[in-house]
């Protein structure tokens, strides 16, 4: 029946790594994530775990010292947010191509500059081509259960990919919510021992990674890693089947929230989702058919299925919290539009950049996307597809 | 949503102001509440405006924005009275909680005509007397129980000792002090 528990986005991200008891985190503190190394840490210091935590002195050694881990066979966690994953960059391709299912817990923050510590997402937009999977989650509950899944994942042999799981900063991580924990052993069983098939300490087979790789094959393995992330829909999709066997709560690639009948629909991730739901309770007592498509998995990206929950609203509105300040929308819109595009499905669609630098989203902001919808339904025409929602000197 | 009560704290870095706000989303979540509680972070030092908010519910809460139209403020610092709008958006039919020793004519004429309920309590001689220094937030988180009514004084206290025992594990000589100031703030808060 799970433990009813009230707990920060931080603070459950901590828990979920405490009950996976991971064999290595490396991690170096950086707002708004640091509590989550700083709780990890003092469990190691109480026995709680026995994972060695390596405290790095910088995110570039937090990475480089978690691919190191994970290819001598070790499972290995990590934490981070913004500009200390810039400086993991160079790493995190690394991670992806050597096919480490490395998992890091990112509470999405604002990369400089000017300096920033607030929320929004342009550090998990900046990666998302490296070819990690990468879950959103609208509040606490979703980053511990995002966390449970996530190894059963990205260690599955069709996988092994890093992943990471993302989170709104401050909005949910230092915000205390309700959540319903998972006992300790169920936690245990879920997750499962990790056995890789290939590492590095494996004295019978050994073995080199990362070597070079040059014109002859990196391609392949570029396309093997393509693959993977086409493979990694289905495990997702077995391991959220498992999960709800668990728990009860339910997860797919997004969650629909009463989009069956409606006429005009948002598409989000992570805290705006929650935001979203209370505007169309409210929109839904005037009569006015709104409703919401949360995207879970950002990557692999889930175009086709999209498109198909979508089909039958009359205009949509994509919401990116990074701007791609390439003069033709953010990264959620152009996916949520080649998606549609490829289903055939000519639907007003216009791209709102939302909340950067931790700019609140009031619920008075998603209703006015909602009106804007109602207005171009009813005039049958868009003026400018890549709008700004929230920004001051602009109309 | 009526049962949703949202509440916004104004108090300085350093006042605790993030604290209260937090303790009452664990006593609220102890009586079987859905509850949110969260700081507005800003540029952080001792004596600086800051904001924090709960919302608590007999529903789960799904809107992760601040707190624009409250049922109720509390004020730990009367001197922000002068620089902050604290009744902006705060709705006539609840409450402005205020630590102050000001009399009441000289808060209402702050309050720039607002409507609603005005109350006081001088958290600072409470905690003096209880606790021997300046702690505004636990009279303060007292106050706002009593004149929301999210749960009874007993409720309340009864989990305040729970509370109190665990965050005071290594010095429990200060539980008895932080209970009485609780005590005495139920009874202190008044209306003007």
């Amino acid at each position: 029946m799970g433990i009813r528990e009230r707990l920060s986005g931080n603070e459950a991200s901590a828990t979920a790594m405490k009950q996976i008891n991971p064999d290595v985190v490396a991690a170096f503190p950086i707002t708004p994530s640091t509590e989550i190394p700083q709780y990890f840490s003092t469990f190691v210091s109480n026995g709680q775990v026995d994972t060695e935590f390596v405290a790095v002195e910088s995110e570039h050694s937090a990475m480089s010292a978690c691919i190191g881990a994970e290819a001598a066979g070790a499972r290995a966690m990590t934490a981070t947010s913004a500009n200390g994953l810039s400086l993991m960059w160079e790493m995190i391709y690394i991670a992806s191509s050597l096919r480490l299912p490395i998992v890091m817990s990112l509470v999405n923050r604002a990369v400089s500059g000017p300096l920033n510590i607030h929320n929004d997402h342009s550090d998990a937009m900046g990666v998302r081509d490296s070819g990690w999977i990468q879950l959103f989650s609208e509040n606490n509950q979703e980053a511990y259960d995002n966390l449970i899944m996530a190894h059963r994942i990205a260690e599955h042999k069709d996988v092994l990919l890093p992943l990471m799981v993302c989170q709104d900063g401050f909005i949910t991580s230092h915000s205390i919510e309700n959540i319903e924990l998972i006992e300790d052993d169920k936690v245990k069983e879920f997750v499962g021992k990790y056995k890789p098939e290939h590492y590095l300490l494996d004295d019978k087979n050994p073995m080199a990674i990362g070597p070079l790789d040059l014109q002859s094959y990196l391609f392949e393995h570029k396309r093997q890693q393509a693959e993977a992330m086409k493979n990694a829909k289905k495990v997702i999709l077995d391991v959220a089947k498992d999960f709800e066997k668990l728990t009860g709560r339910k997860y797919g690639f997004f969650e629909e929230y009463k989009l069956d009948d409606a006429e005009i629909a948002i598409v989000c991730m992570n805290s705006t989702a929650g935001t979203a739901k209370y505007t169309i309770d409210r929109l839904r007592e005037k009569g006015i058919k709104a409703g919401l498509l949360k995207v879970r998995v950002f990557r692999p990206f889930p175009g086709e299925e999209i498109a198909e929950a979508l089909k039958n609203v009359k205009a949509i509105a994509v919401l990116d919290k990074a701007d791609s300040l390439n003069a033709a929308g953010g990264a959620l819109y152009e996916d949520v539009v080649t998606g549609l595009y490829n289903k055939k499905l000519s639907i007003p669609t216009v791209n709102y950049i939302y909340g950067i630098g931790g700019r609140d989203t009031k619920s008075d902001d998603i209703e006015k996307v909602f009106n804007d919808l109602s207005k171009i339904v009813k005039d049958g025409k868009v003026d400018n597809h890549y709008r700004y929602l929230g920004v001051r000197g602009d109309k | 949503m009526d049962n949703l009560i949202e509440i916004r704290w104004h108090g300085r870095g350093g006042q605790g102001a993030k604290t209260a706000s937090l303790l009452l989303a664990d006593a609220a979540f102890n009586t079987g509440k859905y509850i949110q509680g969260f700081p507005e972070y800003g540029p952080e030092r001792m004596g600086a405006p800051i904001t924090a908010y709960n919302r608590i519910s007999t529903e789960p809460i799904t809107i992760h924005s601040n707190i624009y139209e409250p049922d109720y403020v509390v004020v730990v610092d009367d001197t922000l009275l002068e620089s902050v709008d604290v009744t902006a958006g705060l709705k006539e039919t609840g409450a402005i909680i205020i630590n102050s020793t000001k009399d009441g004519n000289e808060l209402k004429k702050l309050l720039k005509g607002y409507k609603g309920d005005i109350y006081k309590i001088d958290a600072r001689k409470i905690s003096m007397e209880t606790l021997g220094k300046y702690f505004p937030n636990t009279p303060m988180l007292a106050a706002i129980v009593k004149v929301s009514k999210i749960m009874t004084d007993e409720e309340f206290l009864n989990d305040m000792k729970g509370s109190f025992k665990h965050k005071f594990a290594k010095k429990p000589e200060v539980i008895d002090g932080n209970m009485k100031a609780l005590e005495l703030a139920l009874k202190q808060v008044e209306k003007i």
